[in-house]
């Protein structure tokens, strides 16, 4: 296999995990909103589940939780979730893997925002109290204050601890080849295993390195165009 | 006629009875200074005027508006908001709102307020640039005209708090509320602060002042009250107070000040 097939491969495992990537980033990110909010309610039982939930999430590896999600359903009710979808797709569109994407679409998803909740909750509560008395006694309403005052600098707060968890995120997809998706690392351990090449294995390294640096990139453009006031 | 009512006000926080029954009033156009040491209930009685804190007990009136009264505390927070537009309040850290420009800090508040007008969708232009216009007029009051398209961490002290003098008095209070306006500032940047709260004195408005300022208070007031320990100790004239104190109280804190 010449070097070009290879990455083309690579880069066919690669689109997986990118896929995975922009899935988790867009529908965990505001997920992660409500998640925040119920774990700062002030009514006391409704925290204790929200607190509870995202311990439970984020206390345990999220190569389990993705093990979880793809073998629950079968073993409770004896009905093979993933799989139906798999063959489903696989029947009818001629697409690989989709039920196990869909799998680690949820697992990642959920795991994620409870990340991204907790960034979100210590950005809110990191704004000092006068912020909203000042709005306040000038008569404006809660939702105008969240809105108008508070939400721009929760924003400029917690873009740096965002740009983390991204970062992690986009390498954070190679677990799911624990469930044999095709991404990246996948494609790269399938070569080792049928043509004995080990290289790849390292070159995908390379995918990472370059996503990462565009990521960068535009999460530190991101960053300065919020510095133009400081909190 | 008395545009401000308060009467014997308790609130405890946990165990500590912070206010032990205030009671006064202030007439429209007088300037009322709260003096007394850290601790003694000043910034609390204020937080109560302001909603910002609900009292356990006792009755306060703005305007003719029932603010907070002990026998009928359930309120929802429309009404409180609503009544909130009779006062102001200049907080001591100033809490401007630090992603917007000086303009824009003095006219968010009402212009969300005039999204409200019944005529607000045919004339939303005039009626920001009436906003607009208004708070220059301000800022050029308090002397920031040249500072509307700053940001509030390019101002000094001093310039942070006379923006949000100005961003209090748009909203036209009926009483003015300052919270030791100065003690966060440097002795130099303090004058220019009390100077345009003795201009503001000078066109009659209502004032409420929590101040350190000793010589301030006794030049700008019509009324002063010394408060101890939760309680109003003294209450009188600037010249009743401060020359002529009747409380061993009040004259031990007031000669404290003296050079």
């Amino acid at each position: 296999m010449s070097f070009l097939e290879v990455t083309e491969f690579l880069l066919e495992g690669f689109k997986i995990s990118l896929l995975i990537f922009g899935v988790t980033l867009v529908l965990g990110a505001p997920l992660g909103l409500p998640i925040a909010f119920g774990s700062m309610s002030k009514f006391k039982p409704i925290k204790s589940i929200f607190k509870v939930f995202v311990w439970i999430v984020r206390g345990i590896p999220l190569m389990l939780q993705i093990f979880i999600i793809y073998y629950v359903p079968g073993l409770l009710f004896n009905f093979q979730l993933f799989g139906e979808v798999d063959r489903y797709f696989i029947v009818e569109y001629g697409i690989m893997d989709a039920g196990r994407i869909l799998a680690v679409l949820i697992a990642f998803t959920i795991n994620y925002a409870c990340y991204f909740s907790e960034i979100y909750r210590g950005g809110i509560e990191s704004i000092s109290r006068g912020q909203y008395e000042a709005g306040f006694v000038l008569g404006m309403t809660k939702s105008q204050v969240f809105k108008k005052i508070i939400l721009k600098q929760v924003i400029q707060r917690i873009v740096p601890p965002m740009s983390n968890e991204i970062i992690t995120l986009i390498k954070d997809t190679a677990l799911a080849n624990c469930i044999m998706v095709c991404e990246i690392i996948k494609n790269a351990k399938e070569l080792a295993a049928t043509k004995a090449m080990i290289w790849p294995l390292f070159y995908t390294g390379v995918f990472y390195l370059l996503f990462v640096g565009i990521l960068t990139i535009v999460l530190n453009k991101t960053e300065k165009k919020l510095s133009y006031f400081r909190s | 006629m008395s545009v401000l009512e308060v009467r014997d006000v308790k609130k405890s926080f946990g165990k500590t009875e912070v206010l032990k029954g205030v009671t006064f009033s202030l007439d429209e156009g007088e300037v009322l200074s709260i003096i007394g040491s850290s601790g003694s209930g000043k910034t609390t009685i204020l937080r109560c005027i302001n909603q910002l804190e609900t009292a356990d007990s006792g009755y306060i009136e703005v305007a003719g508006e029932v603010f907070f009264d002990g026998k009928n505390k359930k309120e929802d927070s429309q009404t409180k908001r609503k009544k909130q537009l009779n006062v102001g309040l200049v907080f001591q850290d100033f809490h401007l709102f630090p992603q917007y420009n000086v303009l824009d800090n003095v006219t968010l508040a009402p212009k969300l307020l005039a999204e409200e007008r019944e005529d607000f969708k045919h004339n939303k232009k005039q009626i920001f640039a009436e906003i607009e216009e208004k708070a220059k007029v301000l800022l050029g009051k308090v002397g920031l005209s040249e500072k509307l398209g700053n940001y509030p961490c390019e101002l000094s002290g001093g310039q942070k708090q006379r923006v949000s003098i100005a961003r209090a008095l748009i909203m036209e209070p009926k009483v003015l509320f300052f919270d030791e306006p100065t003690s966060a500032l440097d002795p130099e940047l303090t004058g220019e602060i009390l100077k345009v709260i003795k201009s503001l004195a000078e066109e009659k408005v209502t004032m409420v002042i929590v101040t350190h300022e000793m010589s301030f208070a006794k030049a700008v007031s019509s009324k002063v009250i010394f408060m101890d320990n939760g309680v109003i100790e003294e209450a009188g004239t600037p010249e009743e107070v401060f020359d002529n104190p009747k409380s061993e109280r009040t004259k031990a804190f007031i000669s404290k000040f003296e050079d």
